[in-house]
């Protein structure tokens, strides 16, 4: 069974990759690559995956998966400049890629017990682009 | 290494058809399509999703430019049946009727056909396209389904 919890932030990157000349990145990126930056209000999507309790009649606690988004992901992105305040982009391109990979990486230490294993992380960096990440087995 | 990552655009058109299947009677028509049988015609504004997968390229952390897949769409999906007749100017519609399961084939028969011409062979692939006629439906088409 798989259960998905929604959450809003809103940040502010950049994209551009140091080793290329102003004219590659604005080749590459467009308007993202404009230094100053630009933001985003992010809609994150998690899913996770696990079956029921038999006496609880949920795969997990939802409150706690809630605390869990906000403890590992949206204290640490939201109202932020990613590049400058958020690691690991001072050094690794916030594409909406990048992003979901990283909040992947944030919350599978702590959603990978028996119940409530994570199965997906949806960002959406405007509702008409989004970026699904499964993990590295996927 | 990271696995495969994916990314999914949406876009929008409007256009009208008529669902009529010329191998049934009238009647059998009005009792299977109901209202979207109308002679007439009728419209939607069409939603299309359409998602690749692929690696995260070093170079620029992304699984596919954004700009190259927007241009790929809009030669070959959204222009040629933004505001028209799908039934009357879509040579494919002319032998099948354009539900939007026979709209999600379409679709992906197109961007399949000309993928190539816009990415390499070790690029993005095609994963799925999901056509929404209206908000309160989604039709999804894998990749794989059409060759």
């Amino acid at each position: 069974m798989l259960i998905t919890r929604k959450v809003e932030f809103s940040a502010s990157h950049v994209c551009r990759n140091p080793q290329l000349s102003e004219l590659e990145n604005r080749a590459l990126f467009g308007a993202a690559a404009n230094p100053h930056g630009h933001g985003h209000n992010y809609v994150l999507e998690v899913t996770v995956e696990g079956m029921p309790d038999p006496v609880t009649g949920m795969v997990l606690d939802l409150k706690a998966l809630k605390e869990t988004m906000n403890r590992e992901v949206v204290e640490i992105y939201d109202h932020r400049f990613l590049n400058r305040e958020v690691a690991p982009f001072d050094r690794v391109i916030p594409t909406p890629e990048n992003i979901a990979i990283d909040i992947w990486n944030r919350l599978q230490p702590h959603l990978s017990g028996p119940r409530g294993r994570l199965h997906g992380v949806r960002i959406y960096e405007t509702p008409d682009l989004y970026v699904d990440y499964f993990g590295d087995a996927a | 290494m990271t696995g495969s990552i994916e990314l999914t655009r949406k876009y929008r058109f409007s256009a009208s058809h008529r669902l009529h299947a010329p191998q049934m009677g009238d009647a059998e028509n009005r009792e299977l399509y109901g209202k979207c049988n109308n002679a007439f015609g009728h419209g939607h504004n069409y939603e299309v999703a359409v998602t690749v997968r692929g690696p995260v390229e070093a170079r620029s952390g992304r699984v596919v430019d954004p700009e190259l897949l927007d241009g790929l769409v809009r030669r070959e999906v959204l222009e040629p049946l933004e505001h028209r007749n799908l039934n009357e100017e879509v040579e494919a519609f002319r032998a099948a009727v354009p539900t939007s399961e026979n709209l999600g084939r379409e679709v992906v028969r197109r961007l399949k056909q000309n993928w190539r011409a816009v990415f390499p062979a070790d690029g993005p692939r095609l994963e799925r396209v999901a056509i929404a006629e209206t908000s309160r439906n989604a039709f999804e088409v894998s990749a794989h389904e059409i060759e």
